[in-house]
């Protein structure tokens, strides 16, 4: 880890202001650390010689202008910091946001499952993006500055020194690099021994959490209090763990806090004796004595300020890991695609003439015919593919059921309707009612997408209002519009009960609902978006025989006049609900040579 | 058993007064018991600062004296003591460290055990539903190590170092101590504490615009599929960079705020020691002070303010600790949902057969009945269900019957035997199963499986195994029952928890098994399995399965539907099928 990351600077312009500002207030804070040690060293030889307030007073002036100065310039240098530091965070976390829901992402409609190739999860890029990067505060207010400083104070220090008085400059020069490099040597070792000590600790530490997570489960076999004993011993194997690091890892800070203090005290006799000789005068003694602490005192700051910091550091790096990690995922998927088979890259640059600009209108082609061949889509990074072989046509109008074991890609066909996703192999093409079959990547992604309404297995609810729920795919739907979507899919009862009815905040996750009402919220927004194309997945899977009784009532009225493929396990109500449109395809298992039973 | 020696007694229930004290103090209590040791912290970390000041104090000195060339005997020892002050200071600050480490993990250690003793003996796993309560609870535990590291010995280091420089320099000119006195406490105490004051308002303010940035983003991230599916993605980023402009214009806003205390510490240093050279060089003036003297004053006020320098963090985190402290205290503090019990010796003998007449239990006195009169029976060896809608009270009626929880009316008797006088351990001897989300612990198949019957061989484990079907599985696995599972392990998939979990109510042999909502979470194509398998495992055992999900009800010996808190109907599932009613009418029959 870099004390200071080129990209960090590059990336953001807050933090070339900030170090700008730094350095300035650095050299300043330099100058007066020299001037007050000058005019202290002053005052007191003044004193001893006999001089009084009358000729001392500018002297002693001076000390008190210093004074306020230096606060004046801690002050400034503190504002700024977290100033630049919110900024910094600002432009960082739009750049995040940007990526991670730019186009170049895959997301699927397969619930829980985040395929865009591993870590990290939504979780902890949230966590990333407001926790995480909060740590730079300290990064900026106490490590840079401070840093900065540590590059400028010793070496004026130094040359102060060496101008007064050589012999005590040669003290401090010899042993001021041994700092730095005793801060590299104890760098190397921590950071080896803590990235190990690390795995230990949180393996240690995740087992409090593993045993009061599972208190109930303990107690259920009457484990509970027995565990307490193996929590001792497992806390005291810990303490002796970290104990073993931190005697090593403290000795080195040792050295270093002996090292600075020693050069001081053979500073301070070396002076004192040679002043004693009559080989120096008193106020350059002083001087001497005064400024020796103040050249080491930067670099014992830096490096205990290092780790706190380190923190902000470690979450830009993730940040910048994440922009381009997505970058490197998006060339690989090109590459693998193409180098898959002659056919597929012929196909792509069949196909490449990109899309016509999307009009902002629902394509035509929604309310007509899909038609799959030959279908394959291999996720990065998998070796199975989620869907292969896929022949399958759906016709306008038609209400096709999709059954098949876990792992068919039922939804996986889902994500390819919804444009979530590409095939990697074969083609889907479309034909609007009374039109020709065109594929469906020339139709633009939006206005397919305004054309078709998903209700997924669990579908996501915003912690806005409710109606702002129900519009989320007609953001210009009228509060008419949206009760009535709602009472068509059974909600404007429990919605109009809610404390604020329509503008009721749903909390994070719709956590005020049930997972039957959240999935009539869902049928409500799909009512709303008004498409003729409807795909449903597992709409009943979770809930309760009374909300699933519900759903299902409103599930028959959002297909009515509409085509919809419908991914279900039970298949029993949909029969019963839906009747004589209804056709059923079975997807089996995907692989290499696989193809749908009709 | 051993465990009985090693392991303390409950806590007890907790005194009203205890509850109302300072958080942190009660935090700083916990660490009593290794009080010795911090003290020998403090007296150690005193010991470095106070070299590092003694060491410019003396050094003035020295010069001061050397100025008036006086033969070189009379620094002989100055020199000695300078040198040793310059090696003394690093071994102090190397052994301080060592020792109130040493002492936060070993109270730490305390601490956790205590913490999980409570838990353990009041169960209040109504908390437990939300798994971040558990995650902040352990994390608030941790935070008393970080309290006691940083925030206890470093102000109790200054009191000490800085009284005794205080104290020499009032030896030596009065008004020089009282000034550093003044200086000292105005750096370290009240410019703190009013930084600390200060920023409690932007804290407040950037936390709640923190929160709606961050629900925007978990907005964004987790419904991103439906946001681009309903084309609302382009608006919905607007809403975070909105959220996310308020906050950065509410941080800038608030940096003028926060700059004032590093401000303040920085003026009062430097005016302090300005007070001291003025007043030094009057008094040296007015031959009230010698020269010698002036040195020392000056160096040593200087060289004082360096121990409070670490006192601003010290402040700007005890609010952070304090409530960590809040939320950990909150939780042990919650009094046990069970009163204590009268007799002992719930029988292993006779019959298993359940009976609860007029069963009613609520969460609070202004609470709604959760189970409001309930009336239900498992004769031996029957397999009974309870069914019903999200909310009806079935999890409670399990939570009584594995004695989490008191009825606040009515009976639960075992073989003609109340319940509610026993210890809970007796109880669940009788009566065990699998709980309601069961937990995965972090080590091997063959620990998770033994954890209900300790001595268990290897037979037995696959004996249990097969009968939850899940030897096949792993067998299949290249290690076997030494397989690591749980968080630092393999993951498991939802059904092969559910038959883990199933495997271990086998082995604990209860006379009762209580499966609840074992099918919750599962994906209906794996539903109907588990449900096969837990209906082929439970043979034996008087069975209690309570489940919101139809699957399977045609083979067991009754079923009862609940619903708010009320049996609604009984029967078989012929008869219900039969019956005008809920069970009809949800499509079960």
């Amino acid at each position: 880890m870099k004390p200071l990351d080129p990209r960090l600077v590059r990336t953001a312009g807050a933090v070339r202001t900030h170090l700008a500002v730094s350095v300035a207030c650095g050299v300043l804070i330099t100058g007066l650390i020299l001037a007050q040690a000058w005019l202290l060293a002053r005052a007191i030889s003044g004193a001893w010689r006999g001089e009084g307030l009358d000729t001392l007073g500018w002297v002693v002036g001076a000390v008190a202008a210093i004074a306020v100065a230096r606060a004046l310039l801690s002050y400034l240098a503190e504002t700024s910091a977290l100033h630049s530091a919110a900024r910094t965070k600002s432009q960082l976390r739009r750049r995040l946001v940007a990526h991670v829901t730019g186009s170049g992402r895959v997301w699927t409609a397969q619930p829980g499952s985040d395929t865009d190739g591993g870590p990290p999860k939504a979780g902890e890029l949230v966590t990333l993006a407001t926790r995480g990067l909060d740590a730079l505060d300290d990064y900026f207010a106490r490590y840079l500055p401070q840093l900065v400083l540590a590059s400028i104070v010793p070496l004026a220090v130094l040359a102060v020194v060496f101008w007064a008085d050589w012999i005590s400059g040669v003290v401090v020069l010899v042993t001021l690099p041994l700092i730095p490099v005793f801060m590299v040597l104890i760098g190397m070792h921590t950071q080896q021994r803590t990235e190990r000590q690390w795995r230990l600790l949180s393996r240690l530490g995740g087992h409090f959490l593993d045993v009061v997570e599972g208190l109930p489960t303990l107690a259920v076999f009457r484990r509970a209090k027995a565990q307490a004993a193996i929590l001792r011993r497992v806390g005291e194997e810990h303490r002796r763990a970290t104990m073993g690091t931190l005697r090593v890892a403290f000795l080195s800070a040792f050295a270093l806090e002996v090292l600075s203090t020693l050069a001081v005290a053979l500073v301070a006799v070396e002076v004192g004796l040679r002043l004693l000789g009559g080989h120096m005068d008193y106020q350059t003694a002083l001087l001497v004595l005064i400024l020796a602490p103040e050249a080491y005192l930067p670099l014992r700051e830096v490096g205990a300020r290092f780790h706190a910091s380190m923190e902000g550091v470690a979450a830009a790096e993730q940040v910048f890991a994440e922009l381009e990690r997505g970058r490197g995922a998006h060339d690989r998927r090109g590459g693998a695609s193409g180098d898959a088979d002659q056919d597929t890259a012929g196909e792509a640059a069949r196909r490449t003439p990109a899309p016509p600009p999307a009009t902002g209108r629902p394509a035509p082609a929604a309310g007509g015919d899909i038609r799959f061949e030959g279908v394959e889509l291999l996720y990065p990074d998998r070796e199975v593919p989620a869907l292969s072989g896929l022949d399958l046509q759906v016709s306008a109008g038609e209400h096709l059921l999709l059954t098949g074991p876990s792992g068919a890609g039922k939804s996986t066909l889902l994500s390819l309707l919804l444009r979530l996703t590409e095939p990697t192999r074969g083609r889907i093409s479309v034909r609007a009612p009374g039109g020709r079959w065109e594929p469906l990547d020339a139709v633009p992604a939006d206005d397919w997408r305004l054309g078709t309404a998903w209700v997924p297995q669990h579908p996501y609810l915003f912690d806005v209002s409710v109606a702002d729920n129900i519009r989320l795919g007609a953001p210009e739907a009228s509060m008419d519009r949206v009760r009535e979507a709602a009472r068509l899919a059974e909600a404007d009862a429990f919605v109009s009960a809610l404390p604020d009815g329509y503008r009721t905040r749903l909390g994070e996750r719709g956590a005020r609902l049930s997972a039957g009402q959240r999935q009539r919220i869902a049928l409500a927004r799909a009512m709303c978006r008004d498409a003729p194309l409807v795909l449903l997945d597992e709409p009943t899977a979770h809930l309760d025989p009374e909300n699933a009784a519900a759903v299902r009532t409103a599930v028959a009225r959002l297909l009515e006049g509409r085509t919809a493929v419908i991914v279900a396990h039970d298949t029993g109500w949909a029969r019963e609900t839906l009747g004589g449109t209804l056709r059923t395809a079975s997807l089996p298992l995907p692989t290499q040579e696989g193809s749908v039973s009709r | 058993m051993s465990t009985s020696t090693t392991v303390p007694a409950d806590p007890g229930p907790v005194p009203g007064r205890e509850r109302r004290r300072d958080p942190l103090l009660r935090m700083i209590a916990l660490a009593r018991p290794r009080g010795g040791r911090f003290a020998l912290g403090v007296l150690l970390g005193a010991a470095a600062t106070g070299a590092g000041v003694a060491l410019l104090s003396l050094a003035a000195w020295m010069l001061a004296v050397a100025a008036d060339h006086p033969p070189i005997t009379a620094l002989g020892v100055a020199v000695v003591a300078t040198r040793a002050l310059g090696v003394g200071r690093g071994v102090a600050r190397y052994l301080e460290r060592l020792v109130t480490h040493d002492a936060a993990f070993r109270t730490l250690a305390d601490v956790r055990v205590r913490v999980y003793d409570r838990l353990a003996a009041t169960e209040p796993f109504g908390r437990f539903r939300s798994g971040d309560l558990v995650s902040r609870l352990v994390n608030d535990t941790e935070a008393t190590l970080d309290l006691l590291v940083r925030g206890l010995t470093p102000p109790l280091v200054s009191v000490v170092t800085g009284g005794a420089a205080v104290l020499f320099l009032t030896v030596l000119h009065v008004p020089g101590g009282l000034l550093l006195a003044a200086g000292l406490l105005l750096a370290g105490l009240a410019v703190p504490m009013a930084a600390a004051a200060l920023s409690r308002g932007p804290g407040r303010r950037q936390a709640r615009a923190r929160g709606e940035l961050s629900t925007a983003l978990v907005d964004t991230l987790h419904g991103a599929p439906d946001l681009v599916a309903y084309g609302a993605m382009e608006r919905q980023v607007e809403r975070v960079n909105a959220a996310d402009a308020e906050l950065t214009r509410l941080a800038r806003g608030d940096s003028a705020l926060l700059g004032l205390g590093a401000g303040a510490s920085a003026l009062v240093t430097g005016l302090t020691v300005w007070g001291s050279l003025f007043l030094g060089v009057a008094a040296v003036e007015g031959g009230a002070l010698d020269a010698v003297s002036l040195a020392v004053l000056v160096l040593t006020t200087l060289a004082a303010f360096e121990v409070v320098a670490p006192l601003p963090a010290v402040a700007a985190r005890l609010g952070a600790i304090r409530a960590g402290g809040a939320r950990l205290f909150g939780v042990l503090d919650t009094p046990a949902g069970t009163a204590p019990p009268t007799r002992s010796g719930l029988g292993t003998e006779g019959g298993a057969t359940v009976r609860v007449r007029d069963l009613r239990v609520r969460y609070g006195p202004e609470e709604p009945w959760a189970l409001d009169g309930v009336d239900l029976e498992i004769p031996s060896g029957w397999t009974v269900a309870v069914i019903g809608p999200s909310g009806a009270g079935k999890s409670t009626l399990a939570s009584v019957l594995l004695r989490f929880r008191d009825p606040d009316g009515g009976r639960v008797e075992i073989g003609g035997e109340d319940v509610t006088a026993y210890p809970a351990d007796e109880v669940r001897g009788v009566v065990s199963g699998v709980p309601q989300d069961p937990h995965v612990f972090a080590s091997t198949l063959r620990e998770n499986l033994r954890l209900a019957r300790p001595g268990a061989d290897d037979g037995q484990l696959w004996e249990a195994l097969r009968r939850a079907r899940l030897a096949d599985e792993v067998a299949a696995m290249p290690l076997g029952l030494d397989t690591q599972v749980g968080t630092h392990g393999l993951g498991l998939s939802g059904g092969m928890v559910q038959r883990l979990a199933l495997a271990r109510a086998v082995l604990a042999a209860p006379r009762v098994l209580v499966l609840d909502e074992p099918t919750a979470h599962l994906d209906p194509d794996t539903r109907d399995a588990v449900v096969e398998d837990l209906l082929a495992a439970a043979e034996g055992f008087s069975t209690l399965l309570i489940t919101h999900d139809l699957t399977g009800l045609d083979r067991v010996d009754r079923i009862y539907v609940v619903r708010h808190g009320r049996v609604l109907q009984q029967g078989t599932h012929e008869e219900l099928s039969l019956q005008e009613g809920w069970y009809r009418d949800v499509g079960a029959g």
